[in-house]
């Protein structure tokens, strides 16, 4: 019946093969640093790269469910600091706050920012890397000029706010259980609700998705609403961890978050990989820069690794859609 | 028969994109349990049709009845939900979803915690295969399926979402033989099954083959509507294409000189195959056929803006060097393209600069354009074109379509091509413009120059070519003279017919 050469099956399983690839690589890294070196295997150092992943990995969840939809955030790093010095601003004039508000201000200071970037994408008709690239600037310049130069101290933070990033939850940080929470929490409803199916079909054809009666305005604005929440969110835990926030802070981030993405199996074209992937490639990413500087190896490496696995994901995705759009123009024929 | 309700009346409905009026005043019911053909020629208004009951647009007046209530739809979700599914020509799913979850979109099963319930999900899919009589793995991903196997899951949607009107545009235009009788079975048993049908199709066998009713249209209006028992063929190619043949076109007979072009066994995987003939200089031939018959793509070959695989062409007896327009230019062919706004003209530049572009390089003086020899240049031929323009520095995108499309021929004229490919030379142009760049073609013509026209308004290729060769889905369908072109033989044989004895 299908006279197709592409073997469809073959690249299904290859997509749920590039989670398995990074656990594997994972292991692999792992392994080979810690017989090199047994300390990187002890509870400081998991504890270390596991918060070090949490504030990634919030972020890496909300853009895979953006690249899902054919589309990037790259003012996740902005946000971030925007959030950051907000949440600081205000823990440090009213210490008596408890917790759960910061984290509700920060969720709502990248919400609005999320939003701003669906708008201007959806209703200006211009494509995200635009819009996002420009936003990028206008938070970041926005947080500066409010921060004036000041910064704002770990002394001036109230003690609960600054030991939420050390405490625990039976055993578990509250950063990663913060970070599994929402990784766990995104991937479900991008795999069994209809809106994240929806988000899906989206990204794979945007013009059947318009003809499907897809609420595509409301699910964009909610996919980039999301995206900037959980980088307000990743703001707080950001300014919790390393006490000293400036108006600078989490710049460059969006680079990372982005490569998390990718390396984790989203396709850069949108459509398919996941978020549980996006949260093991925000891992990868960390396990490999303290596995370089544990194995002594120059920090440069690290950075040209990081780009090898990118370009490595990309080209496997461009593979893939070269063959198809050659079977799809075999296909097309009636000659 | 007509006590029946209709389904789905569509009344007196007309649509209009800027000046284009793409549908005037057409009416037609569908009823429960019968085919109802869609015809007409290339540009009649169908796709408008469709895409009003699909939601896409929204007539600008009439009215959509469905079952007896008036319908507006704000947007393709309100039509699903009224019951429409409409299966378009190009398939419309989602390659990194499973088949199951293409079909499921937007009602899948869902569990009591509003998860969506996979295993109901792919249960449900595989019973639509089952009662459609095919074999498909419902968890498979949509991409790499064929042509036809996506149509069989755009049916199954259309089924699960139980559409009562299912509208089918031009489903069997990339389906082979078998392909074609299993969709056939399909629309069979859902017609037994009381669906409401609109099927579109350029080929009137499987109209005869499969349809009750047909309706007609021509020019964006309504001709007629009928049983298909009570038409033949002839009668509805007839009345498709039965308008006047006005005086309009009047090419001057040219004793024809040395062969200019000849382009032999040109082949590009997919698209064209086998595609030969030859033009000669104080020529016109043109290419007609239906939009996608792969015209338009065969003259971008020749020029060296697409690739192609084998074959050869020739120009002025030597081989042209193939994928190079650069060669092509220079070696004296022209080309005006089909959309003079995207690849025929630079909208913000003045007419004057946009008249001399192809030739910026000879008019350059030590490398810089000077003012003097570019304005003379661009004077002679918008003169000689009678382009009607206020001042020569004026942005193009100043003009109308019919003046803007003599300053993309004043263009290419300039270059003093020995082959002029001009594709759809008149599309959108007013009725005395047309006239007027159809004179001068003939006058190209007459003063030995070769011309190749793609063209889809039937009229045209009969005023003006002296020899009309029909593509059909990527091959040469027939070479017909001067004398042997008819509106009849030319569309029998672009939409594969044997020519009948009339």
């Amino acid at each position: 019946m299908t006279t197709m050469t592409v073997k469809a099956p073959a690249i299904g399983s290859f997509f749920k093969a590039r989670e398995l690839g990074i656990v594997l690589a994972l292991v692999a890294l792992v392994g080979y640093t810690a017989i090199g070196n047994p300390r990187f295997l002890s509870g400081q150092s998991i504890r270390d790269i596991l918060l070090n992943t949490a504030i990634l990995a919030v972020m890496a969840a909300g853009q895979a469910v953006v690249v899902i939809t054919r589309n990037i955030d790259l003012s996740v790093g902005s946000v971030l600091g925007l959030s950051a010095f907000a949440v600081a601003t205000m823990m440090s004039a009213n210490p008596d706050l408890p917790m759960i508000v910061a984290l509700l201000a920060g969720l709502a200071v990248g919400a609005v920012c999320g939003l701003l970037n669906g708008v201007l994408v959806r209703y200006g008709r211009v494509p995200a890397l635009v819009v996002t690239l420009g936003t990028l600037y206008i938070y970041r310049g926005l947080a500066y000029s409010w921060a004036g130069g000041s910064q704002v101290n770990a002394d001036e933070l109230p003690r609960h706010f600054l030991s939420f990033a050390n405490d625990s939850l039976l055993g578990i940080p509250w950063l990663v259980l913060i970070a599994i929470v929402v990784v766990g929490g995104v991937s479900l409803m991008m795999r069994n609700y209809r809106v994240g199916r929806e988000l899906y079909a989206m990204g794979s054809s945007p013009p059947a998705a318009e003809l499907a009666g897809i609420k595509v305005a409301r699910n964009l604005l909610g996919a980039f609403l999301l995206s900037g929440a959980l980088a307000g969110l990743a703001g707080v835990l950001f300014a919790a961890r390393f006490g000293t926030v400036d108006a600078a802070a989490g710049t460059g981030y969006e680079l990372n978050v982005v490569a998390a993405v990718v390396v984790g199996g989203v396709a850069v074209f949108g459509g398919s990989g996941s978020v549980w992937g996006a949260g093991l490639g925000a891992l990868l990413l960390t396990v490999i820069g303290s596995a370089l500087a544990v194995l002594d190896i120059n920090q440069f490496w690290q950075q040209a690794i990081v780009g090898a696995l990118i370009v490595l994901a990309i080209g496997a995705d461009r593979l893939v859609a070269v063959r198809l759009a050659r079977s799809l123009r075999k296909r097309d024929s009636h000659v | 028969m007509t006590a029946t309700q209709a389904v789905l009346d569509v009344l007196d409905v007309s649509k209009s994109f800027g000046a284009v009026a793409a549908v005037q005043g057409v009416s037609f019911p569908l009823y429960a349990g019968e085919v109802h053909a869609l015809v007409g020629e290339n540009g009649a208004g169908k796709s408008t049709i469709v895409k009003m009951l699909a939601g896409v647009h929204r007539p600008d007046t009439g009215q959509l009845v469905v079952t007896g209530a008036p319908v507006d739809f704000a947007g393709p979700g309100d039509a699903k939900a009224a019951g429409i599914a409409v299966i378009y020509q190009e398939p419309t799913l989602f390659p990194d979803l499973s088949v199951a979850e293409n079909i499921a979109m937007g009602n899948q099963p869902l569990t009591r915690l509003r998860q969506i319930d996979r295993k109901a999900m792919h249960a449900a899919a595989a019973k639509l295969f089952q009662r459609l009589g095919v074999q498909l793995d419902p968890t498979r991903p949509a991409r790499g399926l064929s042509i036809a196997d996506q149509q069989i899951v755009e049916i199954a949607k259309a089924l699960s979402s139980e559409a009562r009107i299912l509208v089918m545009d031009e489903p069997t235009a990339a389906l082979s033989g078998v392909e074609v009788e299993r969709l056939f079975a399909v629309v069979r048993s859902l017609r037994e099954e009381g669906a409401a049908i609109l099927f579109i199709s350029h080929r009137f066998e499987e109209i005869t083959r499969l349809c009750q009713r047909v309706t007609i249209m021509r020019d964006g209006k309504h001709v007629c509507t009928d049983l298909v028992a009570d038409l033949t063929v002839d009668d509805m190619i007839r009345r498709m294409v039965g308008r006047d043949l006005s005086a309009l076109f009047p090419k001057q007979d040219v004793p024809a000189g040395d062969v200019v072009l000849e382009v032999e066994g040109l082949s590009r995987e997919g698209v064209f195959k086998d595609v030969s003939f030859s033009v000669r200089a104080g020529e016109i031939v043109a290419l007609a056929g239906l939009v996608g018959a792969g015209r338009s793509e065969v003259m971008q070959a020749v020029f060296g803006v697409d690739p192609y695989d084998s074959g050869s062409v020739r120009f002025l007896g030597r081989r042209l060097k193939a994928g190079s327009p650069r060669a092509a230019m220079a070696a004296g062919m022209a080309l005006v393209p089909e959309d003079r706004r995207q690849q025929g003209l630079v909208m913000e530049l003045s007419i004057e600069r946009n008249v001399t572009l192809p030739r910026s390089r000879k008019l350059a003086r030590l490398g810089l354009l000077l003012g003097t020899a570019e304005r003379d240049e661009a004077y002679t031929w918008t003169r000689k074109l009678q382009t009607k323009l206020g001042r020569l520095t004026d942005p193009v995108g100043t003009l109308s379509g019919g003046n803007q499309q003599k300053v993309v021929l004043a263009k290419w004229l300039s270059t003093a091509p020995k082959l002029l490919i001009v594709d759809e030379p008149t599309r959108g142009i007013d009725v005395g413009t047309k006239a007027e760049v159809h004179r001068l073609m003939s006058q190209l013509a007459a003063d030995g120059m070769a011309v190749v026209m793609v063209s889809s308004e039937l009229p045209e290729v009969l005023g003006m070519a002296d020899r009309v060769v029909v593509l059909r889905e990527g091959h040469v369908a027939a070479e017909l003279t001067r004398a042997e072109a008819t509106e009849e033989s030319v569309m029998y044989a672009a939409m594969g017919q044997q020519v009948a004895a009339s």
